[in-house]
């Protein structure tokens, strides 16, 4: 029998679930080794059997707490996709704000309609089985987890930066272009799309387990740039962490 | 009319979290409701003391689907606050991309979500047994709009390349001019789709009710990238608040709108009714077989001005294209002046009018500016 999938989401883009799509010709010969139950985005039908979980974007109000809760409850593996479910990504910038004055930015007087609490990771809530990172995810590793899932071995996750991969590709430093970037102490898997583009890493994959804060330092001094235009450029997509006292 | 009561708890095959809740007792409309209960994400707090250079990236992710449209109306609102113009490159490039953009979201929705819808499936899956030869057309035509995107900014969703006042990567001619040969073959491949939608268009519901119709309008083409805000009349696009008039419900995260009636529509089919003169001559074409005529009041007509949009697109990606080739490309230096100020901008993102408006201190950070 194949396995059930289900697909769902809460505070995010969808993009992640986009990227599922963009498989292109690929997503023919996926969904033909699973049975797709629940993907409110693609198909009407709405399985409640299900043993794998694929869940994109962050909690940040107490009723989503409970659905996820009942989506743990229903799924054996419970997957994390994306930047916003895996670190909280960057719906975790407002909680540097005030969480009334947030909510009258945008309701005005009638903020009192819509509730919300500071964002936070799926992790904060239930046990996550595995995670792909990334704002969006690559949609190459999305399918090298999921065909490991399917054949019940263990995905491998690089636990190296994203200079590793950047290195591979043989691009030029983007320091040197008086760039920040955060690839020497972000978790690789995105084949280093951001310098290959020119632009410096956003950190949108998370910390590596051990990060290497002092070269993260090193070449920041090196480069004339600070400690703060870093930690400033990570609070854009891993927020959560600063406030969870993660070091950097 | 007989009594109904209806509660549909998360719309399947949309993007977000909407319901539609209607209730009718001995005839008489109790609740018709649209209620969008997906979590709010606060944006406009969000983006407070965030720097220029920065807010395209956070903006982006409002939405995955249409995060070019995102990206090109926040650079613009940046670009305008700071006084800076941008390059015909640039701009040649951003309309192409954002052209890629209408092309990859309209066939996603045509075909992988209305069309299992006229055919009474569930979801594309089964079509890919059912009407194998039809969904590997549609799958070629969204992996050729993808591929655009991916070229010129990295990636369709969260573009990486385009940044205020230029692209800190160009792309390659010779890749161009590759995309430039799919385009062409392209436009067979949309004549199939096309007459399978013929010959089911007929399964849309003849639902017809006058509406107004918002979007953008341009002197010189069928709007995309850039215009005024037309409605029966044209308005400058700093001027959106005074056509938008957001206000809020209880029953909805996101904010209802409204102008001269109680609501007003968006997107392929506003952009028809608006600018159906401007359309290239494939295009009309294509609006002409399929029965497609402005001005035209019935919603579900929307994924067929999707389909006559997809093919004005395709025209726009090899002209602006053959125009890249034609010129080169230079590298740029889009350093700017960082000042203070206020911009809005505005774009067609796929799902309709887009507006993004900053307001910057001297040192380039965004500050909030409140609606009243």
């Amino acid at each position: 029998m194949k396995p059930k999938v289900a697909f769902f989401d809460f505070a995010g883009c969808e993009g992640c679930q986009l990227q599922i799509v963009n498989l292109e010709e690929t997503i023919l010969d996926l969904v033909s080794q699973v049975e797709v139950v629940n993907f409110r985005e693609a198909i009407s039908e709405r399985g409640e059997d299900y043993s794998i979980a694929f869940v994109e974007g962050s909690i940040t109000r107490q009723a989503d707490e409970e659905r996820l809760r009942g989506i743990r409850e229903k799924a054996s593996i419970l997957v994390a996709l994306g930047a916003c479910a895996c670190t909280g990504g960057i719906n975790a910038l407002k909680n540097f704000q005030d969480m009334e004055e947030v909510r009258r930015i945008i309701y005005g007087k009638r903020s009192f309609y819509f509730d919300t609490y500071p964002t936070r990771p799926l992790q904060a809530v239930v046990p996550v089985d595995y995670y792909i990172r990334g704002c969006p995810i690559n949609k190459n590793e999305f399918l090298k987890v999921t065909k490991a899932i399917l054949l019940e071995k263990r995905p491998e996750i690089p636990n190296y930066p994203v200079c590793v991969e950047c290195k591979l590709k043989e691009n030029t430093c983007v320091f040197g272009k008086g760039m920040v970037c955060l690839g020497p102490v972000t978790r690789a898997g995105c084949e280093a799309v951001c310098p290959c583009y020119s632009s410096g890493c956003e950190g949108c994959r998370g910390l590596v387990d051990d990060p290497n804060t002092n070269a993260q330092k090193e070449i920041l001094q090196k480069y004339g740039l600070t400690l703060e235009e870093a930690v400033g450029k990570f609070r854009i997509f891993d927020g959560y962490l600063e406030v969870a006292k993660c070091p950097i | 009319m007989p009594d109904l009561s209806m509660n549909i708890e998360h719309v399947t095959r949309i993007e977000g979290h909407g319901n539609i809740v209607v209730d009718v007792k001995n005839g008489e409309i109790k609740k018709c409701q649209w209620q969008v209960v997906e979590a709010p994400r606060f944006f406009e707090a969000m983006v407070r003391g965030r720097k220029w250079d920065e807010l395209a990236h956070v903006t982006s992710r409002i939405c995955g689907i249409c995060s070019v449209g995102h990206t090109m109306a926040s650079l613009k609102a940046t670009e305008q606050a700071m006084g800076v113009t941008p390059s015909e490159q640039t701009v040649t490039l951003r309309k192409l991309l954002k052209h890629a953009e209408n092309f990859q979201s309209h066939v996603l929705h045509v075909g992988y979500l209305v069309l299992p819808d006229l055919l009474g499936v569930g979801s594309v899956f089964p079509l890919a047994t059912t009407h194998r030869q039809a969904v590997l057309t549609v799958i070629r035509l969204h992996h050729l709009a993808n591929d655009i995107c991916d070229l010129i900014d990295g990636r369709t969703t969260h573009p990486i390349s385009c940044v205020v006042n230029g692209f800190t990567r160009l792309p390659d001619l010779k890749a161009l001019e590759k995309i430039k040969e799919r385009l062409t073959r392209a436009i067979p491949d949309l004549k199939a789709v096309m007459e399978v939608v013929k010959s089911i268009a007929d399964r849309l519901p003849a639902f017809e009710r006058q509406t107004e119709y918002i979007g953008l309008k341009s002197e010189g083409e069928y709007a995309i990238y850039d215009g005024k805000i037309a409605s029966t009349d044209t308005y400058p696009v700093e001027e959106y608040r005074s056509i938008v008039n957001e206000y809020v419900v209880p029953q909805s995260t996101a904010k209802y709108t409204r102008h001269s009636r109680d609501s007003y529509m968006v997107g392929a089919l506003a952009r028809f009714n608006l600018n159906y003169e401007q359309l290239t001559p494939l295009a009309e074409k294509v609006a002409e077989e399929l029965g497609l005529r402005a001005a035209c009041y019935n919603p579900y007509m929307n994924s067929i001005a999707q389909l006559v949009e997809v093919l004005y697109s395709v025209e726009e990606c090899i002209r602006l294209i053959e125009e890249i080739l034609d010129k080169g490309l230079k590298r740029e230096d889009c350093r700017i002046e960082v000042k203070e100020g206020r911009g809005v901008g505005a774009v067609e993102v796929p799902k309709g009018i887009l507006f993004h408006e900053y307001t910057y201190n001297k040192d380039g950070t965004s500050v909030w500016r409140p609606t009243v």
